[in-house]
């Protein structure tokens, strides 16, 4: 069969995979007063429209900031701005002002689905389907099966055909390494700024993003080629803040209320959102215990080998670092490192399957608040079965298949019980597998004790808790050993 | 096999890597995942059908499930079917005793919902093992090093990923799994030349659901030409000689076994009738409110089209024309103006014609089991085309068992692409709410561009599957689409013909279920013509 037939093959079926999500409940679904994130975007959609653009961020008669006060960058404002449009031609109920708040119906569910799923149509999976397209020294089949799992991430799909958001800011930070392992600097830093300006959670991607830009230029040489290249990045950046920012330039209060309501450091805790807020605001006040291990792996990166699948890599590490070391994250944000270990899946199929059940996992507690439960543990069970089947993932726990072989080999000279590693790695992953699903029945099924309401959240979270510590070590692991083993090698060379 | 996987494996990593049958269980994990996300859809009237059944056959003692008349929905299926409900209302009852209770009409809870669904997809493991044998039976042809395009890969996609099947099953709801998964089984047996078998399990097919008397004959007239005669003459034709009577004994004593177990009760209750009134309700009218696409679709309309064009130039008068008629395709009873009027007595006789021809091929020139194949298809497809009251549904009959002939011939591949591509799309009107058309669309896009894919695939050696008259027809069907389920509900005809729609979809398919019907028949009879020359 040709390339193209099972792509489209591919595409289809994630498709009706997520379509089918999308007809089980969203966030805060006949839960008043405050609904979930469903309501947020529909007020969105109801503010955009009705006020004037210099009124969106501040808090009017007509604008209630503590009523899912826009909190995004404008490109989510104009993005709703923009659905509110079709809305208004469908229905116009669905967005006046005042009268819709919380208005639920199930045309307007059937509205809301369709923006989230021509979202994904439009933006995300083109940019899965050629990045696997342009996956290199691997066959056509091996491109179709990698770009049949990332798309049949469970996380992602439940999270947005199911709890409610828009896969856009993902999207576009997909383009921008899509773009950049096409070499197009430009259009990458372009993409990764709508990324930015759709939410500001990107910037947990931003540091590997500016290290390897930064690093190329300065292989480039910073006197002649080099500076050219990154003045021409630097234009281009403030160029597209500049376009998105275009209609809050008029005065400098604008722009600082918005500002503040992205950052909202002087805001207290007693906002609805507040674990949003937090994780936002956690990337400016964590960024000095970050930032020197980090530091350290990323310019390891820059300086030494420049190369596309390590910047997926660092990409994880940073965001899971981000993720793990800052305070009051929201359990959705470990979409941010998801994505980037969904882009190395086909080199480490076995860890990064792990790691996707795992960081679908710690979501569990959400999904099962949003009445997902059906949806989440389908969707887990076929992503874990396409792995299986395009990757054979348990034949690939050696060494040298989680690219530990430098560091087993560094291992070697003081342990001597490296022979059994691929089937210790099995059994912990079936440990862990097996775990997760135990725990998640009785999530579903099993009332806690009365002493201990919580004890099922906080036994799942503190599961993925240890599991991304693993994981972050492992991701380090692979950097540290990968860029020395490149820089011996050059000086062998 | 093994090492042949071995070799896929290294030859550069195939998708479906794992050594052995395993892809197999991929497919069907697979297509069980998505059964079970197709939960929350959408569920038609035979949902409540099914509950009602439920309740009857638990509540009530043997002799009056045939009498319980609470529902509209009246048991109306064999006693079989009966017997299956009654077990599954024994566990029903864990779920939501609630729903066995007859006068709760109408009763969906969350429970009801889950239980009566997972009872469809778990019942579905029959017809994944029939699939199986029907995978081995088609085995060891043409060894392809490429997974994907290995005959028996394909036929399991396009069994257990059928879209028709996934639509009429998990959505619509209805059992038909595995009671597709008992026919093709016995079909199964009967190729493997286990004919008591194959015999046995059509003869509880046919007690668990009497619409497979379509395909009857076949079975018929197979089972005696190959099983009750033992031996051929040398040129093909039969020996009479070698006529078995142990043979016959078995297959009549089986038969009669399986009809005593299903109907020996009703028959000491003295119900008989009572059950065969059941079953075969001729009240109804002679095309269901959607016309299924068959002959008798393209009757109608052209009985309108003169119509239209009688009143029109006034050759007809317009006060003896039946109101009903201008509004046909929305009731049951359907008058015709122009041609005329069909009578069950009329249908039957068309139906038996239209299976003559293809049995007479199989009795005259048998050709094991393709021959068999063939035969079946074209008796279901026949009775498909002429017979009383059709429901669109039936053409599934047709498509499942040509789908194992199609694999094998690229003649037989050509069919089952018109055939499918059409029967399959004239489902669609099944599925009518807003937030199962993109579902409907996305599975059959996803189902047709596999087909159409992966049969081209296994014939690329041999000459297109499709003329290019046959691709017009089938890419005009998106066009139709797009009116029939946005343009028109948007023009302001919406209210005044509401049924233009349906009428064009049955219409247009009738004209390809139809072509692919009399194309199937040429081919088999112009082949039975061409063999016989050869013989001579």
């Amino acid at each position: 069969m040709e390339k193209w037939s099972l792509m489209t093959i591919t595409v289809l079926l994630a498709l009706t995979v997520r379509w089918t999500v999308s007809l089980s409940s969203y966030s805060g679904a006949g839960k008043p007063p405050m609904y979930g994130d469903y309501e947020a975007q529909r007020h969105w959609q109801e503010v955009t429209y009705n006020l004037p653009i210099r009124q969106w961020y501040f808090n009017t008669s007509d604008n209630n900031l503590l009523y899912w006060g826009l909190d995004y960058p404008p490109l989510t404002a104009y993005h709703s701005f923009l659905c509110a449009y079709i809305a208004k031609l469908i229905n116009p109920d669905w967005i006046a002002l005042h009268a819709s708040r919380g208005y639920e119906s199930q045309p307007h569910k059937l509205f809301m689905r369709t923006t989230v799923f021509v979202a994904d149509l439009l933006i995300y999976i083109p940019a899965v389907i050629l990045y696997c397209c342009s996956l290199k020294e691997t066959s056509t089949k091996k491109q179709v099966s990698s770009a049949l799992c990332i798309l049949l991430y469970p996380g992602l799909i439940l999270i947005d055909h199911g709890h409610f958001q828009y896969p856009l800011s993902l999207g576009f930070a997909l383009w921008g390494v899509l773009c950049l392992s096409y070499d197009w600097d430009l259009l990458g830093s372009v993409a990764f700024c709508l990324a930015l300006n759709y939410k500001q959670m990107e910037l947990y991607h931003s540091l590997p993003f500016f290290c390897y830009l930064l690093g190329k230029c300065f292989k480039k040489g910073l006197k002649g080629k080099g500076l050219a290249l990154l003045t021409k990045i630097a234009g281009t950046v403030v160029v597209s803040f500049a376009a998105c920012w275009l209609p809050f330039c008029t005065d400098v209060e604008q722009m600082m209320q918005v500002l503040r309501r992205l950052f909202p450091i002087d805001r207290g805790l007693f906002e609805d959102k507040v674990a949003n807020i937090w994780c936002s605001l956690s990337v400016l006040i964590k960024i000095k215990n970050v930032v020197s291990p980090q530091t350290q792996t990323v310019l390891c990166i820059a300086v030494t080998c420049i190369n596309t699948s390590l910047i997926s890599f660092s990409k994880v590490s940073c965001a899971l670092s981000f993720f793990l070391f800052s305070f009051q994250v929201h359990e959705k944000s470990i979409l941010l490192v998801s994505v980037p270990v969904c882009l190395i899946l086909n080199e480490i199929p076995f860890m990064a399957t792990w790691f996707l059940l795992v960081s679908t996992f710690s979501m569990l507690p959400l999904l099962l608040k949003d009445g997902l439960m059906l949806a989440y543990t389908v969707t887990m069970l076929a992503f874990l079965l396409a792995c299986v089947a395009s990757f054979s993932i348990f034949e690939k726990t050696s060494a040298e298949d989680l690219q530990l072989k430098p560091f087993s080999l560094f291992l070697k000279r003081y342990v001597s019980w490296f022979k059994s590693f691929p089937r210790i790695v099995r059994s912990l992953f079936l440990l862990s597998v097996t775990l997760m699903g135990v725990l998640s029945l009785m999530t579903a099924t099993v009332r806690p004790p009365q002493r201990l309401p919580d004890l099922f959240p906080v036994s799942v979270s503190s599961i993925s808790c240890l599991h991304f510590l693993f994981f972050l070590v492992y991701f380090n692991i692979i950097i540290l050993w990968d860029s020395k083993n490149s820089r011996s090698q050059k000086k062998v060379s | 096999m093994r090492g042949g996987a071995g070799r896929a494996r290294n030859g550069g990593g195939s998708v479906m890597a794992a050594s052995g049958r395993s892809w197999f269980g991929a497919l069907a994990l697979g297509v069980s995942f998505l059964k079970c996300l197709l939960i929350p859809t959408y569920h038609s009237t035979d949902f409540e059908v099914h509950r009602n059944w439920l309740a009857i056959t638990h509540n009530l003692p043997l002799s009056q499930w045939y009498y319980e008349a609470t529902s509209e929905w009246t048991l109306d299926y064999p006693p079989f079917f009966a017997w299956f409900e009654y077990a599954l209302s024994h566990i029903a009852k864990y779920f939501d005793p609630k729903m066995l209770v007859i006068e709760n009409l109408n009763y969906s809870s969350h429970a009801t919902i889950f239980f009566q669904r997972f009872s469809v997809i778990f019942t579905d493991i029959l017809f994944i093992y029939a699939v199986r044998e029907c995978c081995r039976y088609v085995n060891g042809k043409r060894a392809a090093k490429d997974i994907l395009e290995k005959p028996t890969f394909i036929l399991a996609v396009l069994l257990l990923w059928n879209f028709g099947l996934l639509i009429v099953d998990h959505i619509h709801f209805q059992y038909n799994g595995f009671l597709f998964g008992l026919m093709l089984l016995s079909v199964a047996r009967l190729c493997q030349k286990r004919y008591l078998e194959g015999a046995l399990l059509f003869a509880i097919l046919l007690h668990f659901k009497h619409i497979y008397v379509y395909v009857a004959p076949a079975y018929g007239i197979y089972l005696l030409r190959s099983y009750c005669f033992t031996a051929n003459n040398t040129d093909g034709s039969l020996k009479w000689r070698s006529f078995s009577f142990l043979h016959v004994t078995l297959l009549v004593l089986i038969v009669c076994l399986v009809s005593a177990l299903s109907l020996g009760p009703f028959i000491v209750l003295g119900q008989l009738p009572q059950v065969i009134s059941r079953l075969f309700p001729f009240k109804r009218g002679l095309c269901h409110a959607y016309w299924a696409p068959n002959f008798w679709a393209l009757y109608n309309a052209v009985d309108k089209a003169l119509t239209v064009v009688g009143l029109k130039y006034n050759l007809l008068d317009p006060t003896k024309i039946p109101k009903a008629s201008m509004t046909g395709g929305l009731v049951q009873e359907f008058q015709h103006t122009v041609l005329p009027s069909v009578t069950p007595l009329a249908t039957l006789i068309c139906t038996f014609i239209s299976i003559l021809p293809s049995v007479f091929c199989l009795w005259f020139k048998p050709q094991g089991p393709r021959g068999f194949l063939r035969c079946l298809v074209l008796c279901a497809l026949s009775s498909f085309m002429f017979g009383w009251h059709v429901h669109e549904k039936a053409i599934l009959l047709a498509i499942l068992p040509l789908s194992l002939l199609s694999v094998q011939r690229a003649k037989d591949a050509g069919i089952y692409l018109i055939l499918t591509t059409t029967g399959h799309f004239s489902l669609f009107p099944l599925l009518f709410t807003a937030p199962e058309l993109p579902i409907k669309i996305l599975l059959m896009l996803l189902f047709t561009v596999y087909s159409f894919s992966s049969l081209k695939s296994l014939f690329r050696r041999e000459r297109p599957l499709l003329n290019w008259l046959e691709i017009i027809y089938l890419v005009q069907l998106v066009p139709l689409e797009i009116f029939c389920e946005i343009v028109f509900p948007l023009t302001s005809w919406k209210l005044q013909f509401p049924f233009v729609p349906l009428l064009l979809t049955s219409v247009y398919c009738a004209l390809g279920v139809t072509y692919a019907w009399l194309k199937l028949y040429v081919c088999v009879l112009t082949e039975h013509v061409f063999v016989r020359q050869k013989a001579e």
